[in-house]
């Protein structure tokens, strides 16, 4: 199948006096009708590579193909095939949002109904509000209704719930879900690895300008090499030492351990084997256990297992 | 529903901000009116002043107050001679007569007043030592509308007005646009780029046939001011200065970043043209050295070419110099703008 988007060799390096190589040396191959999400940390790179997907920005080396077509001489067409949200767009805090999508829709050659798009971002009680009387989850569904009015063929959404309350992620979700059951592509950068987890069909999880892992989450979580996380928590302040980790490192079925904030988490593949080793270790020391519970791994795991990093720590 | 032409929708959207935004509205309509009701009062026509004048105590002092005062127009205080100094340097009188025979009159030959004063008074003594006028001339006292101070004042607001306008209507909602980064959503649309600033433009002279329209039916209710040249070019004048300064306003927020950065670019660039254009005074009263630059700038053809349309009654093909400055401000300053425009 064709590739709604195709990136070799991307670089963007931002002269100043201390130049920033914001992206370093990327290459992306997105299909049509494909939900594709780069996961990452603030400042990874994220938006500076959708921008140049955009055309917002010039590259600094690398070749960027959208839909088949190039930047550089089919800028109106493709313009008129692509639909974007940008991080924080504010829109004329005056006009209604039903004027907001009218003036969208001018811009496009085959524009949708505004009556359509309305109803597929749940604005249609809002039709007639200013903009400025918007809830943020509101806005952000404009700025999405506002990218979808011109029937994109590849919509890019940057950041679309970040800041939003749980509701209003969801319902953003739903919206993202029907545009790829529209056979829609859709590129999505997010810090949320559960929006990644739940939206995306693949994921790039990008750190310093550069992609380390790619797949679908099933397989970026299976190549951690186990699926659950048994975490727990001893009486006390005092922190394991390195004695005590590399104990737990050698109970049956442990792949990695590390801490964090006072407690430890085990990577294990099979946590009906674990469990019991652990709990009689920790019945031959001397401090008793203050919490115990096991979860399944997490594209979380996975940034952390990759960079030692979380992706909210940016 | 069929989508409109986007020069159409942006247009619009325009408009409707606009007509939104009460301060704006405020700044567009209400602060010029009140401007004029200011001015209007401080200058409103009086009643000629009374002559101020002073005699010294002495002999026949009182026979020149008595005759003075018999005349209209008069204010007539006996002073002690100590006094006279302090009088004439404080400008509480123009003149000073010491009642000799003949009398002497004292006073500043550099103060209207003071020659004014001496004119007259000399004038009433003559007469009252027995001089015959050999001609009686008759006054005919004008004052019809079309010659006052607010007349030349209307125009000038209206200049002025066009101007700010323009100005902060195009070049501050540019960059507020610009900062809320609604420019770059735009432009990552198909929306061709001179579709939006022609949009933008366009708003601005719509919004000029208001201003016009308050402006002379506000000078015209309140000063009984008449337009005596032609109000279509009236209009034709206000909507060509329009779209001089909203390609000004576009050129001075082509790059700007922040709202503070083009306030202080605008202040720069209008702050001359309040002082040098003449819209509270003529600007011929400015050195000739400098006259080939201010009559060069937009507001000073603006003000010029509306006095002589709505003061002279001239017609267009008069002021074609005027228009021409103006059209090139405009042209050169939107072209200038298109090309090095920061859209993110």
């Amino acid at each position: 199948m064709a590739s709604a988007i195709q990136v070799r060799g991307l670089r963007k390096t931002y002269a100043g006096k201390q130049p920033v190589e914001a992206v370093r040396g990327l290459d992306l191959d997105v299909p049509t009708g494909e939900c594709f999400g780069l996961l990452g940390p603030n400042g990874a790179g994220k938006t500076t590579t959708v921008e140049i997907l955009e055309g917002l920005l010039p590259p600094t080396v690398g070749d960027v193909r959208i839909l088949g077509l190039d930047w550089a001489h089919d800028q109106r067409a493709l313009r008129d095939r692509i639909g974007v949200t940008l991080q924080e767009t504010k829109f004329s805090d005056k006009l209604s949002v039903e004027e907001t999508l009218r003036l969208f829709a001018s811009f496009h050659s085959h524009a949708r109904p505004v009556e359509d798009v309305l109803a597929e971002t749940g604005l249609v009680e809002k039709r007639k509000a200013w903009v400025v009387h918007l809830s943020g989850g509101q806005r952000q569904r404009l700025a999405v209704a506002s990218a979808i009015i011109g029937d994109p063929d590849l919509l890019f959404l940057d950041e679309p719930t970040t800041g939003l309350d749980p509701q209003s992620r969801r319902q953003m979700w739903e919206i993202v879900r029907a545009l790829r059951a529209r056979g829609r592509t859709v590129l999505l950068t997010t810090h949320y690895m559960d929006e990644a987890e739940k939206l995306c069909d693949r994921i790039a999880i990008v750190d310093h300008g550069q992609v380390i892992a790619l797949g679908s989450p099933a397989e970026l979580i299976r190549s951690l090499g186990c699926d659950h996380v048994v975490e727990f928590a001893l009486e006390g302040e005092t922190p394991p030492d390195e004695r005590e980790l590399e104990e737990l490192r050698k109970l049956p079925s442990v792949r990695s351990v590390r801490t964090e904030a006072g407690a430890i988490q085990l990577a294990v593949a099979e946590p009906h084997v674990t469990i019991p080793a652990l709990l009689a270790h920790v019945a031959r020391g001397t401090r008793p256990l203050a919490s115990l519970n096991t979860r399944q791994a997490s594209l979380e795991d996975v940034f952390v297992a990759l960079t030692g990093r979380h992706l909210r720590d940016g | 529903m069929a989508s409109r032409h986007p020069f159409v929708e942006l247009y619009t959207s325009r408009v409707r901000e606009i007509w939104r935004e009460p301060e704006v509205l405020f700044w567009i309509f209400g602060f010029p009116v009140l401007l004029a009701v200011g001015l209007g009062i401080a200058f409103r026509n009086k009643p000629p002043d009374e002559i101020a004048v002073a005699v010294i105590d002495g002999p026949g002092s009182a026979a020149v107050v008595e005759t003075l005062r018999a005349q209209p127009g008069f204010k007539v205080d006996a002073i002690a001679p100590e006094e006279a100094g302090t009088s004439l340097r404080m400008g509480r009188v123009g003149l000073v007569v010491v009642p000799s025979d003949p009398p002497e009159y004292r006073f500043d030959p550099t103060r209207p007043d003071g020659l004014l004063a001496r004119g007259r008074v000399d004038d009433v003594l003559q007469r009252a030592a027995g001089r015959v006028d050999l001609l009686a001339p008759k006054d005919s006292p004008v004052s019809e509308p079309g010659g006052r101070y607010i007349d030349f004042l209307i125009p000038g607001l209206l200049g002025m007005n066009i101007m700010s306008g323009g100005m902060w209507g195009i070049g501050f909602a540019i960059v507020e646009m610009r900062s809320r980064k609604l420019l770059k959503r735009l432009v990552a649309t198909p929306m061709r780029r001179t579709h939006f600033l022609a949009a933008m433009m366009a708003s601005r002279m719509t919004l000029v046939f208001f201003e016009i329209a308050l402006m002379l039916v506000f000078g015209w209710l309140v000063f009984d001011m008449v337009v005596r040249g032609s109000l279509a070019n009236v209009v034709f004048l206000s909507i060509l200065g329009a779209f001089s300064f909203s390609g000004l306003g576009m050129l001075v927020a082509t790059r700007a970043q922040k709202t503070e950065t083009v306030s202080g670019l605008m202040n720069l660039v209008m702050l001359p043209m309040f002082v040098l254009s003449g819209v509270f005074f003529s600007s011929d009263r400015f050195p000739d050295v400098i006259q080939p630059f201010v009559q060069a700038l937009p507001l000073t053809a603006l003000n010029d070419a509306l006095r002589a349309v709505v003061l002279e009654g001239r017609d267009l093909a008069s002021q074609v110099v005027r228009i021409g400055i103006l059209l090139a401000w405009g042209l050169v300053s939107s072209v200038l703008a298109l090309r090095f425009f920061r859209w993110n």
